[in-house]
């Protein structure tokens, strides 16, 4: 039986499955800094798994939050094959795994500085997802690709 | 014409990518039919009403001039924007906002700007076609349609092509966009140029995905002998930190007739323009030089695309 490295949580959400050395960009697009005064937030890095090729994963834990399908889409271009789980009363209300189409809008700026998306015009940043793992996304105005998602999340 | 008619009526041209071989066949044709209008041999007025708003907030000669008698020679009347200082975008207007107004006076919008993604910014806000005349260094496909023009009127077709590629091609993004195009008419495509500007690897990788092995080479004599078509490009100094490197490197990619004597006979040189020294003056009197009829094809690639964008009639 593999050990239990982080606790149960009685409510709220645990990302599981994320690509391993990324859970410190979870919790960046979770919003969690030093400034940060909220919920309880566990973390696990580098855990042993079947299930993905490297044999690593990293897991987050939140307590007493329950994600919502913007935060979902943003965790998914950082870690493709993550699976969230809704906690409520120590049972998994809800359990899903991160998907995302093949295009984005507003969630992430383009790495270009000189697109017309990172000027100052009324105008939000879109893309064609050309691959999910590893992420690469490519501009729908300026063509470019970004690959630097963590560095250009909104 | 050889090629299916292909609908273009109120079609935005922002990028290759939005282009098929059909589509490039089909303005490629038509394209050869304007040749006669595009020299006054011919008459055809038949867009006369029409308003073309040539928006140029960046220097360009070729490109806007072209633009400009491609539209005289159909009977489309143009208004212009050569700076930004002379728009509202001096005052604090947003671009969106000076193509939302500009689009209210006239049918069709030819653009050029500083910003990659202006065009399909223009696209997205204004109500009539826009065509993309280049946006930073970014897409620019009427210069890669009339590159494909010209090595067609050339050559025949492009189909099997030998063409090397050579000078700056990791900041020239035409070439990229050139390079890819040329891989849907099976091209092959041989890149030469110093290590440090060499193809961007993602480019080179796309062309691979669609089953095509570019070769590359720091050394233009090792392929010269084979090429059906030169292009060449632009190795621009300000890429150099070191003046003497930049002269040094500038002067190894220089074309003259000594280095064209293992050349096919046939070979054709092509040039975006403008060169600085890349091409000697001696190869201009050669059958070799074609990039000044490169700069007159831009006339009838445009005179198609306005002709088919706007419903013209022969």
């Amino acid at each position: 039986m593999e050990d239990i490295k982080i606790a149960p949580i009685r409510n709220g959400t645990v990302i599981d499955h994320i690509k391993k050395g990324q859970a410190l960009n979870v919790l960046k697009i979770l919003g969690i800094n030093e400034n940060t005064v909220g919920p309880t937030i566990t973390l696990a890095m580098h855990v042993h798994t079947k299930k993905d090729p490297s044999g690593w994963k990293d897991i987050v834990k939140m307590e007493d939050k329950e994600l919502n399908f913007r935060t979902a889409d943003k965790i998914s271009l950082i870690a493709p094959n993550a699976t969230i789980a809704i906690i409520r009363d120590y049972y998994v209300a809800k359990k899903y795994t991160v998907r995302i189409g093949d295009h984005i809008k507003g969630l992430v700026n383009c790495s270009n500085p000189n697109c017309i998306t990172n000027v100052g015009e009324p105008v939000e940043p879109e893309f064609d997802i050309v691959s999910h793992d590893p992420p690469v996304l490519r501009c729908t105005y300026c063509e470019r690709y970004t690959t630097n998602i963590s560095e250009n999340l909104l | 014409m050889h090629s299916a008619k292909v609908d273009f009526y109120d079609r935005d041209i922002v990028s290759m990518r939005d282009l098929t071989r059909k589509d490039i066949e089909y303005l490629m044709d038509l394209a050869e039919t304007m040749i006669p209008y595009a020299r006054g041999d011919r008459v055809n007025h038949s867009l006369k009403g029409k308003i073309l708003g040539n928006l140029f907030f960046e220097p360009s000669t070729r490109t806007r001039f072209s633009f400009e008698s491609a539209a005289h020679r159909l009977g489309i009347d143009v208004i212009d924007v050569s700076q930004i200082s002379e728009t509202s975008i001096a005052k604090g207007e947003t671009f969106a906002d000076t193509i939302r107004m500009v689009d209210a006076y006239c049918d069709v919008i030819a653009l050029r700007h500083h910003h990659e993604g202006a065009a399909r910014l223009a696209a997205n806000v204004s109500e009539n076609p826009v065509i993309n005349a280049g946006d930073g260094a970014g897409s620019h496909p009427t210069q890669t349609l009339l590159d494909l023009f010209t090595m067609k009127r050339s050559k025949g077709l492009i189909d099997g092509l030998n063409v090397v590629i050579v000078g700056d091609l990791k900041y020239g993004r035409t070439v990229h966009f050139l390079a890819d195009a040329l891989t849907m008419f099976g091209a092959k495509l041989t890149f030469v140029s110093p290590e440090s500007l060499q193809m961007p690897r993602d480019i080179v990788d796309d062309i691979r995905k669609k089953g095509y092995d570019p070769y590359q080479t720091s050394n233009l004599n090792e392929v010269i002998d084979e090429a059906d078509v030169l292009y060449v490009t632009r190795i621009q100094k300000e890429r150099f930190p070191d003046p003497s490197e930049y002269k040094k490197i500038s002067s190894i990619y220089r074309i003259n007739n000594q280095n064209l004597r293992e050349a096919k006979s046939d070979l054709i040189i092509m040039h975006p323009l403008p060169r600085i020294d890349e091409i000697a003056l001696e190869i201009d009197r050669t059958p070799h030089a074609k990039y000044f009829e490169q700069a007159f094809n831009g006339i009838p690639m445009r005179m198609a695309l306005l002709y088919s964008i706007l419903g013209g009639e022969m």
